[in-house]
Parts: C-alpha cells; structure tokens; sequence
C-alpha cells in the first residue's frame, strides 16, 4: 500500500517539479547573463496561459497530428516517473530497465517527428529531418552511456545499478567519468539546448525542436511545453541516479524520504544551475557540426567502456 | 595508511584514461595552438602519474624521470614549440581535416586492438598499474595515427611527440621506468631532435613558401 | 682501453670540427681523426681476436669477435670515405654548392656520425644502442639536407619522420625487453645488458619476448631498409652527399642490421620455435624481390644503387633467417663484402656525376672514354656487386645460395629471380654509362680513386683466398650468433 502511495507521489512530484527545473534553468541563464529573468514561475505562468487558450489546427492536420502531444507528454511522464529519484522501491521498479527507458525516449521522438510533418509545411520537416539526424547519433551515445554504468553494476535495471552505486565503496571510476561527460553532451543534444539548438529562438538556419512544434497551438502546445520539460527532468534524474545516486532512500526506508527529497532538490538545483553556466559559455555550432559533436559523446562513451574493460573494477 | 595511497592505483587509472582522451583530442584538434597546449597537458599528466607511481611504489629514481618530463614536455618543448609558430607565423593556423568520424572509428578500432594486445602482457607485469599499458600503446598507435593524417609539418612533428609521450607511459607502468642512464640518453636524443625539427621548419618554409607537406611529393617512384 | 678511444676520437673530433670545420685545412683534419679512429679498432680487434671477448666501463661496454668485426669495418670505411670526401667535398664548395658553414656542419656531424654507430656497436646496454642509433638518424638528417635544395630537405624529413617512427617502435620493443628481462634480473641497470640478457635467455617469458622481437624488427628494419619499410632509404642516398651516401649504405644499414640480429640471439634463446628467423627470412625475402623490380626503373643512378643496397640487405637478413653455421658466416662475409664494395661504387659515382654534373643515368655516358679511372671504378664495382666471381661477393653470395637450396628450397625460384632481375636492370645502365657512345672530351686530370680500388682490391683479394685466421675469426663470430 505504502508502495503505491509513494508511486503516486513520485508520479505527481515530478510532473510539479519539471516546469519548476526549466524555470530554474532560466532564471539561472538569466543571472548569469545579467538579466533579471521572468522568476521560477513562469513556466507555470505559461502553461496556464496556453491551457486557457483555443486551438487552432490546419485544415489538414490527421488524427495523428492531434494525438501526439497526448502520446508525448504521456510517454515523458512516464519515463520520469520511472526513474528513481527519492526511493528504489517502489512498483513499477522491476520495469526500470534503461534500454526500455531510451525506448520510450525513441517513441516520443518517432511521433512528433511524424506529426512535423504530418502538415506538410516545409519547416516541419526539416526540424523532423534535423531532429532524426541528432537522434540517431544520439541514442547509440546513450546507450553506450548505460551500458558503461551497467558494467559496473552487472545489470542493466537503473534500479539495481543506482542501488549498487549508492551504497558501495567511493571508488573512482575512468569509465564512469567518461561516461558523465558523454551523458551531458547528449543531454545537451536531446534537449535542444544550446550547442545544438536554442530553444529560444526561432532562426530557420538552425532551429531543430521548435520547427517541430511551430503549427501547434494552445492545449496542444502546452502538452508538447510540459512534455519537454518533463524529457529534461527526466534526463537530469537519469544522470543524477547514475552519476551522483548519494542520498537515495534505501529500500524500505521510509524515515529516509524527507531527507532524500532535500538532497534530491539541492541535486537538481546544481544541476540546473550547471546547465545554464554550460549554456552561457558555450556558443550554438552550425548544424554541420552536430554530428561531429555527437561522434565525440560516441566516443567518449565507447572509450569509457574499453577502459572499464582494461581497468577493471 | 592513509587515504592518497588507496586511491594512488585509482588515480593513475584516471590519468591513463585522461592521456588516452588527450590522445583523441588531439586527433581531432585543427588549431595547432590548441594542438600544442594539448601536448603540455599530457605531458603534465605524465609527468603527474609518473609522480604518483613513484610514490606508491617507492621507485625513486622515477621522481626523477618525472621531473625530466615535467622540465622537457610540459615547460620546454611547448615553450619552444610556442616560439617557433609565432616566429613561423602559424600561430592561427587551421588544419582542414578530413573526415574526422572515419578517422574516430579507426581510431577506436586501435584501442580495442591495443587492449587485446596488452591483455597477455599486463597479466604478467606485477606493477600496480599493469593495466595502463593497454592504454600507453592506444596512445602510441593513435598519435601514429594523427601522424599519418596530417598534412602540415608542426602538427606532424607535435604527433611525433606525443608517440614519445606514449612510449614513456608504457615503460613506467609496465617496468616502473627505464634505467636512468638510458632515460637520460632518451631525453637528450628528444631535445636535439627537436631542435633539429625547428630548424628544419625554417628550412622547408624557406624553400616551399609554407609548411604544408603536399608540396613535398615529389620524390617517388613513377 | 681502446674502446675509450675509439669513441673518445670521433665524439671530441666531432666538437673540435664544429669549431674548426670550415679551415682550409679541415678536411684532411677529418681524414687524420678518421685514421686515429681507424688505428685504435685496430688494436682492439687483435685484442679481441687473441683474448676473447672482453666487457669494459662496469660492463657497459662488451666486444666480442661478432661486433668487433663491425668495428673495424666502419672505422675503415669511415677513414676510406673521410679520404675520398676530401677532393669530393672541395670541388663541390668550388662548383659553389656548399658555403664554408655547411662544410663545417658536413665535418662536425661525419665525426658524430661515426661516434654514434661506434657506440651502438660497443654498448652492451640494449637501451643505450637505441639512443645511439637515434643519435645516428639525427646526424644523418642533417648531412642529407646539406644541400638545402627541395628535393634534399624533402629526403631528409621523409627520412626524419619515417625513421622516427620506425625508431620509436623500437624504442616500444625495447621497452617489452627490458619488461621481461626485469623479472628476472631485477629492476636497475643490468637488466638491459647484452651479456646478462645472453644467460638469463632460457627464462625469459616467451610471449613478451616475441612481441617484443615483432617490434624491434620493424622498428630497426626501417632503418635497415627492409621492404616496406624502405621508402626514405632511396631519397636519402640519392639527395645527400656522395660520402654520405657511401657511408649510409656501407655502415648504417649493418649498424641496424647488427642491432637486428644482436635481439634475434636473444629471441632464439627463449623461444623453441623459428620465429625470429621466419620472419626475418621473410622480410629479406620480400626485400630481394620489390628491389630487384625497383631496380630496373630507375633513372638516377645513386638512387639506383640505393635500391640494389636494400636488395643486398634483403639478402644478409634472409641469410641470417636462415641461421645455422654456414647462412651466418656467409651473412656475415656478404656484409663486409658488401659495405666495402658499396662504398667503393659510390666513390666512383660520385665522381662520375661530379664530372657529368647529372645524377640522371642517360646524361652520363661513355666514361671509359672521358675518364678510364671513373669508368673502370664504376665497371668493376658493378660486377663485384652483382655478385661475378673472382670477386668476394660471389663467395657469400653462393654460399647463401646453396644454403638455402638445401634448407628452403622454396624460396630458390623467389631468390633467382630477385638476383636476375637486379643483374640484368644495372649491368644494362652501368654498361652504357661506362662504354656508351659520348661526343665529350676526355677529362684533363683523372681523380684520385685510390679509395675505390683499395676497397675493390681487398674484395677481390677475399674473393681469391680468405686467410685462415679471418676464416677462424668469422667462425667464431658465426658461432656467437648461431
């Protein structure tokens, strides 16, 4: 019973807590450029405007077209309720396993790629086009990424690898810091932040994500909003369970829970706060160099693999 | 025992990894600025882990050797190397480079060969940190590698150190260093190499109008 | 204590040049440090011969009859190059082709280059004779880019950068070496002498040891010249300096090669198997052939001769792949008989091009006419090295033939060809340069060839009769090898 209550807790904590991350983020952004910024809230403030306003769809927009923000932000909560972010046992643990995780990411991304292009419009799809591009240099970097953590813990149940992680021994691992680094470059990429893609931004030489969604309005949009702000927390938590697990409630801890939801909060706080430092130094590359970029989170993943078979544990 | 000496084998690990990375870095770097910073980076982590070996294995005369390194590749062959591009005025100099991925992949496919080829050998040595050799012959293969990819003399020359990089970490793990006469022999044979090389850019620039190698193609067989 | 003045003359004779290098009298300088150098192998040699092998300096320094025999081969030869440079390197500064800083670069780095094969040849230390061989390829550098045209700087980076690499490669094996022998001799200094690695051999750990065999092989076989290792070898004999293109193929080459079998002892000792000598065959084998094809498209004639160099090199590695009594002796006769007829070629195109001032075969032509002392120079040289009795090089020459007509029969149809076909690709140009049709005058002062014909008289002589006491020592330098 416990179980389930606290499922539902982590289900409801993250769909609260995810505009609240891309708030951060930008506030972040916005101090660290000088700027006042719009406040935490204002991705909420958004939200709301746009839940309040009325659809407007092309004449020829399919069913498909009207679905996929439902599939999208459906599959993004999931994937983020999925990961464990204050406790390990909860129900739908055994189904954490991180390739079925890089599935749903992979699903999310075969649909709004289609309903890019489902209009017809020709900058839907060259962001559909872009976006396949970035992902299917991507998801192998990822997967990479997994299986170096998944070495170490013999399993490849984000679960068991957070538990084993958490509890073991400081020891450093080559392979594991390869693999951090690797795991924010695509971070980086799935996210359409900068380097890859500004969000903030509507320039046709380099826009992936918002060329997507540009024929989306109101409810819609909000959805699609919502969804990528749940990828990002998503992928934050994914990193944080993998990189930096310290302070999780162990099984069947519940007087750990208050405390593992402060650490989780102070975790998210730096790591948004990183986010935005790497955002403000870095410079958006042409799109001919995406791949490139890509190619080096491939590589470093795949070296830290190597060495972790030289090296060891 | 205290904390360093537990982490001292955990920490060379790194290093390796990082002299490993440095070694593709450098694969896929333009800019021969960045190109020779990149060299003094590795040397400073060799020279660190060759400090660190030393001191865990209470090899003293490897604190020596890295001392050597610290003086010759970290300080003076970046320093001259610095001097020479400005005095060349290749300072900004960019290297197109083709198809770095094609370059990457191979550049992976050495470093597994490596490990398995270091895989019998590693068993063997008792050192504590046997298992960085796979990595110093990655290196190695990999800096052959940005030599024969490159095209320009001064990151050709640059590849052609880092290989001696590469070199030497494979002689401190696996045999905690070479005899110190023989090291010292290396050193000197290195610096008057270079010396050599810098004379040399001004030599080829003298008679080609530039440093690219291209214009060197004419002695072969037809 | 000769040993301390063998190198002692070239490594002080190489600062006193870089001072004095550009006097008038500089060159004979060069010919008296050679000569003292010369002297002093001398006396070790019959020390050696007559008391055995001897280690010197807390056993850095070992000499036994197999490199003492390379000792006065290089030291002999260096004198004999270091006489015909001395009119050769005049007349270039007066055609105008080198300022006096160049000759002093050119005497200074001749002395070092000595100091340094002297010193990969006296080292008991296998570390020591890779940062002298290093040394070798720095010095050498330098002396092929004397001319500081394109085509020579060009020679000399290929050169620079290819046996770099080749050398480091080398340096890796040495590593692997020493990995091995430390296990059982203990870290420290010893573990890399020649002598104690020689008694520990039996228990060196096989798998190390072939690993490491593969890469001294390729490292030192570039600076042998073994193909494919070999494309800096052309450019560099033919853009340098005549001398030093005497000196790279008539001393550097065996230096190399002598390191090369110095490790195949080693290798043998440990593993059971044949697969230093495989491969070392193997090697040769591929050497002798490309060459020979190489051979016969060859427009420069130094380039031509550089090629036949790695066809004979080919050979001596072959023949030391083979192993056994009779393939080494014949090895190590066809190395001596080679460096001095090498040598000897090279003087006398030196100063065939010199007088035709072309280094392009079909612009040289009828120097029996022009020049009777060049042209039969050239002539004899061009049948002693292709191996035409009575001269020294058939002797090893059939000697290897026949072993390896017994042992490989395999490789005969792959060695006939090689040695056919180079045959035939210089005695067609050599015979047209010397006896062809030429409308030129004849020369007013012949050259002073005394180096030449002194080298062609001692192959020829060994060709004739081998006294029993350098018979005795060659055995025993065999033996040494196995």
């Amino acid at each position: 019973m416990n179980g389930i209550f606290l499922q539902l807790f982590q289900n409801g904590l993250v769909l609260l807590l995810a505009p609240l991350l891309v708030g951060w983020v930008n506030q972040c952004r916005a101090w660290l450029q000088n700027r006042s910024g719009a406040g935490l809230l204002q991705p909420y403030r958004k939200l709301i405007k746009l839940f309040h306003k009325d659809a407007v769809l092309a004449h020829n927009a399919s069913p498909l077209f009207r679905l996929t923000p439902y599939i999208l932000f459906a599959s993004m909560w999931l994937a983020a309720s999925l990961v464990p972010v204050i406790a390990t046992d909860l129900p739908l643990s055994p189904a954490v396993d991180v390739i079925a995780l890089v599935g749903i990411f992979a699903l999310a991304r075969v649909f709004i790629s289609l309903a890019a292009m489902d209009i017809g419009t020709s900058f839907g799809t060259l962001g559909a086009r872009r976006e396949m591009l970035v992902g299917f240099l991507a998801e192998p970097a990822l997967l990479m990424v997994f299986f170096s953590a998944a070495l170490i813990s013999q399993s490849t149940s984000l679960v068991t690898i957070v538990e084993t992680l958490a509890h073991k021994q400081f020891v450093i691992y080559p392979s594991l810091a390869f693999a951090a680094i690797a795991f924010v470059m695509v971070l980086l990429a799935e996210n359409a932040r900068i380097p890859v893609d500004n969000p903030s931004t509507h320039l046709e030489l380099t826009m992936i994500h918002e060329a997507m969604i540009l024929e989306y309005s109101a409810r819609y949009l909000a959805l699609i909003e919502w969804a990528s702000a749940l990828k990002l927390f998503a992928y934050t938590t994914i990193g944080i369970a993998l990189f930096m697990p310290w302070g999780i409630a162990e099984a069947g801890r519940l007087e750990a829970l208050p405390l593992a939801l402060g650490m989780l909060l102070l975790k998210l706080a730096v790591a948004g706060a990183g986010l935005a430092l790497l955002e403000t130094v870095t410079a958006k590359m042409r799109i001919f160099r995406v791949p490139e970029f890509m190619g080096t989170a491939f590589l470093l993943a795949v070296l830290g693999m190597l060495i972790h078979f030289l090296v060891g544990s | 025992m205290n904390i360093l000496n537990i982490y001292s084998g955990q920490l060379i690990n790194l290093f390796a990894a990082l002299v490993l990375l440095i070694a593709f870095a450098m694969l896929a770097q333009r800019r021969v600025l960045s190109l020779i910073n990149l060299f003094a980076l590795q040397g400073l982590l060799l020279a660190a882990s060759t400090a660190l070996v030393a001191w865990s294995s209470d090899q003293h005369h490897l604190y020596y050797s890295a001392a050597l390194t610290l003086v010759l590749k970290v300080l003076f062959l970046p320093w001259l190397l610095h001097r020479l591009i400005r005095k060349l005025n290749v300072k900004w100099d960019i290297e197109t480079l083709i198809n770095i991925p094609t370059t990457m992949l191979l550049g992976l496919a050495l470093v597994v060969f490596s490990f398995n080829l270091a895989g019998p050998i590693s068993e063997i040595a008792g050192t504590i940190t046997r298992s960085t050799l796979g990595i110093a012959i990655a290196s190695v293969l990999l800096s052959f590698l940005m030599m024969i990819t490159r095209s320009k003399a001064v990151p050709q020359v640059i590849g052609f150190l880092a290989m001696e990089n590469g070199l030497f970490f494979a002689a401190v793990t696996a045999t905690y260093g070479m005899p110190m006469v023989v090291e010292l022999g290396i050193a000197l044979d290195i610096l008057v190499g270079m010396i050599i090389m810098g004379i040399f850019f001004f030599q080829i620039r003298a008679t080609f109008d530039s440093l690219e190698l291209k214009h060197m193609e004419k002695l072969r067989e037809d | 204590m000769e040993i301390f003045w063998i190198l002692a003359i070239p490594l002080s004779g190489g600062l006193l040049l870089a001072v004095f290098g550009y006097k008038s009298y500089a060159p004979e300088l060069n010919s008296a440090l050679s000569f003292a150098t010369f002297l002093a192998s001398i006396f070790l040699t019959v020390r050696v011969i007559s008391d055995g092998a001897i280690t010197e300096f807390d056993e850095q320094f070992f000499v036994d009859s197999f490199n003492v025999l390379f000792v006065a081969l290089t030291a002999f030869v260096a004198f004999t190059t270091s006489l015909f440079s001395r009119p050769y390197m005049r007349i270039e500064q007066a055609h105008g082709k080198l300022t006096v800083n160049m000759l002093r670069l050119y005497h200074s780095m001749y002395q070092l280059f000595t100091f340094t094969m002297l010193l990969v040849l006296l080292t008991n230390n296998m570390g020591i004779m890779w940062v002298a061989m290093e040394a070798a390829t720095l010095t050498t550098v330098l002396l092929v880019s004397l001319y500081r045209t394109p085509a020579s700087i060009e020679a000399a980076w290929k050169y620079f950068i290819l046996c770099g690499v080749g050398l480091a490669l080398a340096m890796f094996g040495t590593i692997l070496l020493y990995f091995a022998a430390e296990k059982i001799l203990g870290p420290g200094g010893t573990a890399l002498l020649w002598t104690h690695l020689d008694e520990v051999k039996g228990q060196l750990e096989p798998t190390i040891l072939t690993l490491a065999f593969v890469f001294l092989l390729v490292g030192y076989g570039t600076k042998v010249g073994l193909v494919p290792l070999h494309s800096w070898l052309p450019d560099a004999h033919a853009e340098g300096p005549t001398p030093v293109s005497a000196v790279l193929s008539g001393l550097l080459l065996n230096v190399a090669l002598y390191v090369l079998v110095r490790a195949k002892v080693l290798v043998d000792g440990t593993e059971h198997t044949n697969l230093a000598g495989n491969l070392m065959m193997g090697f040769g084998l591929l050497s002798v052939i490309v060459a020979a094809f190489m051979l016969s498209r060859q427009k420069d004639v130094k380039r031509m001769f550089a090629y036949s160099s790695i066809e004979h090199m080919g050979l001596i590695t072959f023949a030391f792949g083979m192993g056994g009594a009779v393939a080494t002796f014949a090895a190590l006769l066809h190395m001596t008989m080679h460096a001095l007829t090498k040598s000897a070629i090279f003087f006398a195109v030196g100063h065939a091009t010199q007088k035709s001032g072309t280094q392009l075969m079909e612009n040289i032509r009828g120097l029996i006419r022009t020049n009777p002392t060049i042209g039969w120079g050239l002539m004899l040289g061009t049948l002693a090295i292709l191996g035409m009795p009575p001269f020294g090089v058939f002797a090893s020459e059939f000697m290897i033939i026949t072993t390896a007509m017994h042992d490989y029969p395999w490789s005969m149809p792959f060695l006939i060809i090689g040695l056919g076909v180079a045959f035939a690709a210089i005695f067609s140009r050599v015979q047209r340069m010397v006896f062809g049709e030429t409308g030129g005058e004849r020369l007013p002062h012949p050259p002073a060839l005394v180096p030449v014909f002194v080298h062609l008289g001692l192959v020829l002589l060994l060709g004739l009769y081998i006294p029993a006491w350098l018979a005795a020592w060659f055995k025993q330098a065999a033996a040494l090898i196995g």
